[in-house]
């Protein structure tokens, strides 16, 4: 492919979006990566709503 | 399922896991055409090969303002609705926007150098852009600075809709002042100005990048849901903790 005089700014620009696009999707992975082995571990330990509230007192 | 379930966390969530393998999986397809019709696209007979700069360019121009429209949209669903979904989807955008506009900063710099001799001037296009870049940073600052995710969402949706006031002035500032950026050549009265055989590929990378922004988005989207959800976990896990007051 022959890109002309201006070749170099060309493949800077495909680079740099490429770049940004990769990085943006590992991100992205990675943060879903790391919450759902969080929200597994939090939902492993039976926390629950009901698990916070106060023990009803019988009269 | 009505409309209105998606507005469950829960059920956005379920919806989210399923459609997201086929939002990549039609996204790559779409890139697959778009890069195909951009490596056969010809020469422009005065910028040259330069001109494939604008398939990736102008549709970054693109979803960086949409990304905004939609932070706006979403800004209106916190601020009326009170809505957590909505600051989700607030939420969610900001980045993918902020990247997108950080794109065609740096493309049309790239463009600009063999064409106009510079890579940047402070013109009124170029300069409103700069100013959404920013205006993006400031949002995802904002989010991370407030603790509170609701009162970060008023907070980040006030800003939002004070900024939306610069989409207008990006679209028209190459109508309203001399500056050394093209007038809209694509979406403008009277049809495109671009030829079909630049126009068609521009078109079918535009579709791509969209669709990479949804997917991105819907992506975002669910990582935040359970953000919150592991941030409220943490809450009750604090007060059944040994030697709270709960």
């Amino acid at each position: 492919m022959n890109l002309g005089p201006h070749a170099a700014f060309i493949w800077w620009a495909y680079g740099v979006a490429l770049a940004v696009v990769l990085g943006l999707i590992a991100w992205i992975a990675l943060d879903y990566r790391v919450l759902r082995r969080q929200v597994g571990e939090l939902e492993g330990e039976r926390i629950t709503r009901r698990s916070v509230q106060a023990p009803r007192q019988s009269t | 399922m009505a409309l209105i379930d998606l507005a469950n966390p829960t059920r956005f969530l379920a919806l989210a896991e399923r459609l997201l393998p086929w939002l990549a999986g039609v996204t790559l397809l779409a890139f697959a055409v778009g890069l195909h019709l951009t490596y056969g696209a010809p020469d422009d007979y005065q910028q040259g090969a330069t001109v494939k700069i604008m398939f990736i360019h102008v549709p970054s121009a693109w979803l960086g303002m949409f990304g905004w429209a939609l932070m706006s949209v979403a800004a209106l669903g916190t601020l009326v609705w009170r809505h957590p979904l909505a600051d989700v989807a607030g939420k969610a955008t900001a980045p993918i926007g902020a990247s997108f506009t950080f794109i065609c900063l740096v493309t049309g710099s790239l463009w600009g150098r063999p064409m106009w001799g510079t890579y940047w001037v402070w013109d009124a296009r170029l300069t409103s852009v700069l100013v959404l870049f920013l205006m993006y940073l400031g949002v995802i600052a904002l989010w991370r600075t407030v603790e509170d995710p609701s009162r970060a969402a008023r907070a980040a949706a006030i800003l939002t809709l004070v900024g939306a006031i610069n989409l207008p002035i990006i679209k028209f500032s190459v109508d309203w002042w001399n500056t050394l950026h093209q007038p809209a050549s694509v979406v403008r009265l009277g049809g495109p100005a671009v030829h079909a055989s630049l126009l068609v590929p521009l078109l079918a990378m535009a579709v791509a990048f969209t669709l990479l922004f949804f997917t991105l988005h819907l992506a975002a989207m669910r990582n935040d849901i359970l953000r919150r959800r592991v941030r409220t976990l943490m809450l009750l896990k604090a007060q059944i903790a040994p030697g709270s007051s709960a």
